[in-house]
């Protein structure tokens, strides 16, 4: 082939691509969000997709890009197009909005603190729980070794982190020295930092490393979906923290691309009855009240502790997990 | 480097080169690729885009955080902790792979067995295989419960995954190549007449070895182990699921920059990475004299 045909055929297929791009961008949403909820958006988006199509006859079809949660916001904010981000802390779409992609009040738009389900952190043990492992206290115990991924790394990791922290302070009659002390204690029956979720997971249920996972409640059901209820098991401690992993439209995104209408739909849909049961179904815990106790079964009753009480996320990210926080202290000294 | 070593290498080793090694008037030569102007600024631009620019930016980013601000994000306790394990591991599975990679390399040129291209051509599977993949494969061999980490465990009480030896490990597996084929070449070229010559003349194995074989590959081997020692310290993906990422303890550089990256301070991370890159930098630099001085010795 000569040089000019090559030229050639190379310029038609990028004028080919483009116009496949441009006719694509139409209905299509990216949806950009944390590890452990890819499970969920699968099936959530074929629903969406469906009502949407019955609604407007119109085709959608939505990607999904999974990874930490702040690694994503840290792609949409250099650049990815994404419609929707449903991340795993407020911080990470905080650090979006101070990029300008979308107002600082993101948080308001949508109710319930615009997080559609929560979640909490549960411990997940090997079958017949060989440590008696029953609460945090126990994860303090010498020769105990917990699974917990980084929080300078994952948002999972970060409510692991302070889920401990707010037991202790409990415990200790909200004794912020004592508090430091035992998840510093904790935090050195811990022999692998993983950067991700998953990849805790993978280390504690394929590695066989560790006599406790810190995890998500979904993945601690999902692993035993996975794994089989006869190798592990779930333990709910005493205390935990509400997980309020959140949704946003990005709006810089939407309205270059002219899909705010549709993305904005996608949301809400979160927030509908069947949005929920699918939720629900993957183990999020669903907001809407009858479902809720619908569910009841499904989730254990637990104390729960939430963002607030930590005087929300930019606080608790200044103080524990900034650089020279309290997460770097206790490495700092003394290992 | 690379074809520097291998050139001059190869043109010692032949008879019939002393015409392309006269001194070469700089622009009457005539050449194959036209005109020295265009092929110049053709070269300098194109590094300008791929390697100056990016670079620049890099070191730019970390300007923004002033000398001050640079000084005291690079020498906290814990960076300065991630620069030794870095550093320090990627120095010794370099120096592992200069000796067994010769060993390696020898074998490959000077005997002939069965299957013989086949373990040529496995040489250069950890360039080709994605390193995160590498990196899992890595460790779920030695961890624990894997099939090299239960018996290392079991017998030696050795633990590999999730410690520093670990790391070590998946920075030998990335390294390995660049020694065997920087190596390789010259040894090819180097002629068993000379041995056979020193034989005669008395020598014993050991210093046919130190006296004839080694001066001729030293230059070679140091840029692979260069090569090897470069790419260690910048390595993520192999290491990253093996290292167990202790502050303080298994944490490597890059990770640290990952890690400040995903708190969003970009001039912290460019201002590590800077500091990694400088120190890099000066350590390929001093190699580089080492090895000329060893060549203008060797060519005396």
């Amino acid at each position: 082939m000569s040089l000019r045909r090559l030229t050639l055929l190379a310029a038609g297929l990028t004028l080919a691509w483009l116009g496949v791009a441009a006719a694509d961008s139409k209905d299509a949403l990216l949806n950009v969000s944390y590890d452990p909820t890819r499970e969920f958006y699968v099936e959530f988006n074929k629903a969406f997709a469906k009502k949407w199509e019955a609604e407007t006859g119109r085709a959608l079809t939505v990607r999904q890009s999974h990874g930490g949660s702040g690694k994503q916001a840290r792609s949409v904010i250099d650049g990815l197009d994404a419609d929707i981000v449903t991340l795993a802390l407020g911080y990470d779409i905080d650090a979006i909005a101070d990029a300008g992609l979308l107002p600082k009040d993101w948080q308001s738009r949508l109710p319930n603190n615009s997080a559609p389900y929560t979640s909490t952190i549960v411990f997940l043990v090997k079958k017949g729980n060989p440590k008696g492992i029953k609460d945090w206290n126990d994860l303090v115990k010498p020769g105990v070794q917990v699974i917990t991924p980084n929080p300078k790394t994952s948002g999972g990791a970060r409510w692991n982190y302070l889920a401990a922290w707010a037991y202790a302070l409990q415990a200790n009659g909200g004794d912020e020295t004592k508090a430091k002390e035992f998840v510093s204690q904790l935090l050195k029956n811990v022999p692998v930092l993983d950067s991700g979720a998953r990849g805790s997971t993978v280390t504690f249920t394929q590695r066989e490393i560790g006599d406790v996972l810190l995890a998500w409640e979904n993945e601690a059901y999902l692993s035993l979906q996975e794994f089989g209820a006869d190798k592990f098991e779930i333990v709910v401690p005493s205390l935990s923290i509400l997980a309020e992993p959140p949704v946003a439209v990005v709006d810089k995104v939407v309205d270059r691309k002219g899909t705010r209408k549709v993305a904005e739909a996608y949301l809400q849909f979160l927030y509908t009855r069947e949005g929920q049961e699918i939720a629900a179904k993957n183990y999020y815990r669903p907001r809407l009240p009858e479902l809720a106790t619908q569910y009841a079964g499904r989730f254990a009753d637990v104390k729960l502790v939430t963002i607030d009480q930590f005087g929300g996320w930019r606080a608790a990210q200044e103080k524990h997990f900034s650089d020279g926080g309290v997460f770097d202290q206790i490495f700092q000294k003394g290992r | 480097m690379v074809a520097a070593a291998d050139s001059d290498g190869a043109l010692a080793g032949k008879g019939g080169a002393v015409t392309v090694r006269a001194p070469i008037p700089l622009f009457r030569k005539p050449s194959v690729i036209p005109g020295f102007g265009l092929t110049l600024g053709f070269t300098l631009t194109y590094l300008s885009f791929i390697v100056l620019i990016p670079l620049a930016a890099l070191i730019l980013r970390s300007s923004s955080l002033g000398w001050g601000g640079f000084w005291s994000a690079v020498t906290t306790p814990r960076v300065i902790a991630a620069f030794e394990v870095s550093f320090g591991l990627s120095f010794a599975a370099a120096l592992t792979n200069a000796v067994f990679g010769f060993l390696v390399a020898w074998v490959l040129v000077r005997y002939d067995f069965p299957g013989k291209r086949l373990v040529d051509a496995l040489v250069d599977l950890p360039f080709a295989l994605p390193t995160a993949v590498a990196g899992i494969a890595l460790s779920a061999l030695y961890a624990p419960n894997g099939w090299l980490g239960k018996p290392l465990n079991e017998l030696f009480g050795l633990k590999v995954a999730f410690t520093p030896l670990g790391i070590a490990i998946a920075l030998t597996f990335i390294g390995l190549p660049f020694v065997v084929r920087t190596v390789q070449p010259i040894l090819q070229d180097l002629p068993a007449e000379e041995e056979e010559a020193a034989a005669s003349l008395g020598a014993s194995r050991f210093q046919t070895f130190r006296s004839v074989i080694l001066p001729a590959v030293l230059p070679a081997l140091v840029t692979g182990f260069a090569l090897s020692f470069a790419r260690g310290v910048g390595e993520y993906g192999s290491v990253i699921f093996i290292a167990g990422n202790m502050p303080g303890l298994t944490e490597i550089v890059p990770l640290l920059i990952v890690i400040k990256l995903e708190q969003y301070d970009y001039a912290g991370a460019a201002a590590v990475g800077t500091a990694m890159l400088g120190v890099s930098f000066l350590m390929l630099l001093i190699l580089n004299l080492l090895q000329q001085w060893m060549r203008s010795r060797h060519a005396r």
